[in-house]
C-alpha cells in the first residue's frame, strides 16, 4: 500500500482566542492544499473530539468541509477521543488505498480554550467509561494517575526518572515554532509543580490548547499528476481498540491496543521497530509515553523511563522520540493531535521540520491514542 | 492641559491579614502557586467593615492632606465592585460621613477594578470645566473570591481616595491622561452571583496586557513622552508579577515599578489596586518627579495618567497615615476566622 503525503499544514498550538474551529481548520487545510500544488481533495475527513460537548456543534464533516470552502464532496467527522486525529488519518488512508477516491484531505481540529478548565476537564472525561468510571467520580487524569502509581511501584521507578520525559519534551518543543509551551524545565520544576492527581503533576500533563493540522493524501495515480512527486508515503496503517474501562483490560501497566496497532502498521510497511528513525507518540501524560515506548518494542517492560533518563530517544538517538516536543510541549488540541503527528513525521522525512530535525530520517512512526489505552492508531511513514 | 491635579491623597487597609500559605494549606495548593503569583498575604476586612467604611477612612485621610473644607467638595465618585447595596449609592454615605453633603454631585461607578479611576478622570474634568471646586474620587473594595479558586490568594480589601482640585493647589498636577476601552469580558459577576467568574488565561494577554499597553502607548504618543521621562510607573496589580511584566514590555525598569507595588504585602484591593500604589508613591515622591499610573478594569479598559509632583507634596506627606503605616499595621487570622469574616459561612439563629 502506498498512500502519498502530498501536502501538510499546521497552525501554531496555543490559546488562540481570536480563532474558531473554521479559522483553525481553514488555515491548516489550505496550507496542505497549497503544498500539494493546489489539488482539491475528493473527500474530507475531520478529526475532532469535543465539538459536540464544547461548541454544541455536531455535523462537523459538513460544517468544516463546506465552511472552509470544500463543499460538494463526501465529508465526515471521525471521533475517537484523543485518538480522533489518528483515526481520521486511518480513515483517509482507507479511502485512498481502497481506490474509492484518489485524494483526501484529513484535517484534525480542536477548540478548547473558550471554556474554564473545569468544563474542558469534564468534556475530556468522556474518553473514559461513563457508567463504570465517570459515574463514580473518576476523572480522566485520575485514571492515568492510577497507571502512573502502579507503574512506578511495580518497576521501582522514581519521580525524577519519570520526569526525564517532560524535561526532554520541553527541550525539544522550545525550538518548535508551532509548539504551545516553549519553555525549558528541569526535573526539580516537575517535582515542585502542582499536584493534579497524585502522582501526576502539572508538568506531567499536556496543556489545554487550540490547533489544527491537515494532511493531503493522494493515490499513486494522483501523485503522478502533481507538479512535484511527493517524497513521503504512508506505508502502513494499523488500528486497534480495547475496553474503555481500565479495569477490564490486561493490566494497568500495558496498552495491548498499541502493541496490536503497531504490529499491523509495521507489518504492512514491512518494517520492524529497529528500523525506525523517528517516532511521534502520544504523551498526554508522562506515564502514557513510557508505556507506549515499551509497547512499541523500543524498551523492555518497566525500563522505558529509566532509559529516557539515561539519554535514550533524545535527539541523535535512533529512533528520536517526539522531536516536536510531543503532546506535552507542542501541545494537545485533542482531536487534531493525531494529524499533527503525521504532518510532523512527514516533515522530518522531507527534511524540512522547523524544529529539532532528525537528520537523514527515512522511516517514521506515529502513535495516537484515545482514552487511556482504548483506541490506538499507528501510521508508518517512509521516504519514497 | 495643566489645570487640575491631586490636592490630597489617602489610603486605608484593614488590619487583618491571612497568609497565602494558610490558604494554600486549606485547599491543597502547592506553595509554588502563591509564590508564582508573588503574593505573601492579603488584607481581610473585619466583620464590621465594608467598601464604604474603607472608603470613608481613605477619604478622611485624603481630606486631611488636602486641607480643604469638605463642604467645598462638589462631586463624589465612588468606584467599587463590592457595593453593599445593588441599588442605593455608597457615594452618599461617604459624602454625608465626611460633611460634603448636601451641595454636591454623588454617584457610584462600576468598571471592575478601574471604576474609581474613571471617577477620578471625571473629577479632573469637572474641576477643569469650572463645574466644581474640588472633587473626591474613592476606590474601595472587599473583593470576593470563590473559596478554593486561585483568585482567593489575591482578592483583598482596601482602598484609596483622592481630593482633586485646581493645579495651583495640587501636590501632583495632571499633565495628561489617555483611556482605552473595549468590550472584552475576561472577568465578570452576574447580578445574583456571590462570586465572580473569569476566563483564566484570557484575563492575561487579551485583557490586562493589551489594554494597559494600549493606554500607555496612547498616552506616550499623545504627549511625546518616553518611559525614561518617568520616575515611577504604577500599574494595576492583580498579583505581584503582572505589573513587572507589563512594565518590562513597555520599557519601564523594575526600580520604577517597585515603589508603587503594594499587592505582594496586602493582596489585590481591586479599585484600590493601582490607586494604593499611587498613594504610596505620593507618600515618598519628590517635587518635579513624574509618575505614570495605569489602572485596569476587567470588561475591559485601562487609563494612563501622567502626573507631575509639585513642591506642595512635601508638607502634605506627613498629614495623614501613609500606605506603609497601614501595610505594617497587621494582625494575622487563620482560615476559619477569615472564612467567618468574609461571610463564607454564617451562623444561623433560630
Amino acid at each position: 500500500m502506498k498512500v502519498y503525503v502530498a501536502g501538510v499544514g499546521m497552525t501554531r498550538v496555543g490559546r488562540l482566542f481570536d480563532k474558531g474551529i473554521l479559522d483553525l481548520a481553514a488555515e491548516a487545510a489550505w496550507k496542505a492544499i497549497d503544498e500539494a500544488g493546489g489539488v482539491l481533495p475528493e473527500a474530507v475527513v475531520v478529526g475532532n473530539m469535543m465539538s459536540g460537548s464544547l461548541q454544541s456543534q455536531d455535523n462537523l464533516g459538513a460544517y468544516v468541509a463546506a465552511g472552509i470552502g470544500l463543499r460538494g464532496r463526501p465529508a465526515f467527522k471521525v471521533e475517537a477521543a484523543c485518538g480522533s486525529g489518528g483515526a481520521a488519518v486511518y480513515t483517509g488512508v482507507s479511502l485512498v488505498a481502497s481506490g474509492l477516491v484518489d485524494s483526501v484531505l484529513v484535517v484534525g481540529v480542536e477548540k478548547m480554550t473558550d471554556f474554564p478548565t473545569a468544563v474542558v476537564t469534564e468534556a475530556l472525561a468522556q474518553a473514559a467509561d461513563s457508567e463504570y468510571e465517570l459515574f463514580y467520580g473518576a476523572t480522566f487524569v485520575g485514571l492515568n494517575a492510577l497507571m502512573m502509581r502502579y507503574y512506578m511501584e511495580k518497576y521501582g521507578v522514581s519521580r525524577d526518572e519519570m520526569s526525564a520525559w517532560p524535561v526532554l519534551m520541553h527541550r525539544n518543543g522550545a525550538i518548535n515554532p508551532y509548539a504551545q509551551v516553549r519553555r525549558e524545565i528541569t526535573v526539580e520544576d516537575v517535582a515542585r509543580s502542582q499536584v493534579v492527581a497524585d502522582p501526576i503533576r502539572l508538568l506531567d500533563s499536556s496543556p489545554i490548547g487550540d490547533g489544527a493540522a491537515a494532511v493531503l493524501l493522494v493515490s499513486e495515480e494522483a501523485a503522478k499528476t502533481l507538479p512535484e512527486k511527493p517524497s513521503v508515503a504512508i506505508a502502513g496503517a494499523g488500528m486497534s481498540v480495547d475496553t474503555v474501562e481500565i479495569t477490564n483490560r490486561e493490566g494497568l501497566d500495558t496498552i495491548p491496543a498499541a502493541r496490536e496497532a503497531a504490529e499491523r502498521a509495521l507489518r504492512a510497511a514491512g518494517l520492524s521497530p529497529r528500523d525506525l528513525d523517528v517516532v511521534e507518540i502520544h504523551d498526554a501524560f508522562t506515564v502514557n509515553a513510557v508505556i507506549l515506548l515499551e509497547e512499541l518494542g523500543l524498551a523492555p517492560r518497566g525500563r522505558a523511563a529509566r532509559l529516557v533518563a539515561e539519554g535514550r530517544f533524545h535527539p541523535g538517538d535512533r529512533p528520536t522520540a517526539n522531536p516536536s516536543g510531543g503532546l506535552k510541549s507542542r501541545g494537545h488540541p485533542v482531536g487534531a493531535t493525531g494529524v499533527y503527528q503525521v504532518a510532523e513525521v512527514a516533515m522530518q522525512l522531507r527534511g524540512d521540520f522547523p524544529g529539532v530535525r532528525v537528520e537523514g530520517a527515512e522511516k517514521g512512526l506515529t502513535l495516537n491514542m484515545g482514552g487511556d489505552g482504548s483506541t490506538v492508531a499507528v501510521h508508518v511513514l517512509t521516504r519514497v | 492641559m495643566e489645570r487640575s491635579g491631586i490636592v490630597g491623597w489617602g489610603a486605608y487597609i484593614p488590619v487583618y491579614r491571612i497568609r497565602a500559605s494558610d490558604i494554600a494549606l486549606q485547599w491543597g495548593w502547592e506553595p509554588s502557586v502563591p509564590r508564582g503569583l508573588g503574593v505573601e498575604e492579603k488584607a481581610v476586612a473585619g466583620v464590621d467593615e465594608d467598601a464604604v467604611t474603607i472608603g470613608v477612612e481613605a477619604a478622611r485621610n485624603a481630606l486631611r492632606r488636602a486641607g480643604v473644607d469638605p463642604a467645598r467638595v462638589g462631586a463624589v465618585f465612588f468606584g467599587t465592585e463590592s457595593k453593599p447595596y445593588a441599588v442605593k449609592p455608597s457615594a452618599t454615605i461617604v459624602a454625608e460621613a465626611l460633611g460634603i453633603t448636601p451641595d454636591t454631585m454623588a454617584s457610584d461607578l462600576e468598571f471592575a477594578c478601574r471604576a474609581a479611576s474613571e471617577g477620578m478622570r471625571a473629577a479632573f474634568a469637572l474641576v477643569e470645566a469650572g463645574h466644581v471646586e474640588y472633587g473626591l474620587a474613592v476606590g474601595a473594595d472587599t473583593a470576593q473570591a470563590s473559596p478554593g479558586d486561585v483568585l482567593e490568594f489575591t482578592a483583598a480589601s482596601g482602598g484609596a481616595a483622592f481630593v482633586v482640585g485646581p493645579a495651583g493647589e495640587s501636590a501632583a498636577v495632571l499633565e495628561a491622561v489617555y483611556t482605552y476601552v473595549t468590550d472584552t469580558p475576561d472577568f465578570w459577576r452576574r447580578g445574583l452571583s456571590p462570586y465572580p467568574a473569569h476566563g483564566e488565561g484570557f484575563t492575561g494577554e487579551p485583557a490586562y496586557f493589551h489594554h494597559i499597553e494600549s493606554a500607555v502607548r496612547g498616552l506616550l504618543e499623545r504627549t511625546g513622552l518616553r518611559p525614561s521621562d518617568f520616575d515611577y510607573a504604577v500599574f494595576h496589580q492583580p498579583n505581584g508579577k503582572f505589573p513587572l511584566r507589563v512594565g518590562r514590555r513597555l520599557g519601564f525598569p523594575r526600580e520604577k515599578i517597585l515603589p508603587g507595588l503594594v499587592t505582594p504585602r496586602v493582596g489585590n484591593t481591586y479599585n484600590g489596586s493601582a490607586l494604593l500604589g499611587l498613594a504610596r508613591v505620593l507618600d515618598q515622591a519628590k517635587p518635579g518627579q513624574r509618575v505614570l499610573v495605569a489602572p485596569f478594569g476587567s470588561g475591559s479598559g485601562s487609563d494612563a495618567y501622567s502626573f507631575v509632583v509639585t513642591d506642595r507634596v512635601v508638607e502634605r506627606q506627613g498629614l495623614a497615615p501613609t500606605v506603609d503605616y497601614y501595610v505594617e499595621r497587621k494582625r494575622y487570622v487563620d482560615y476559619a476566622t477569615y472564612a467567618k469574616m468574609r461571610g463564607l459561612f454564617i451562623r444561623t439563629t433560630y
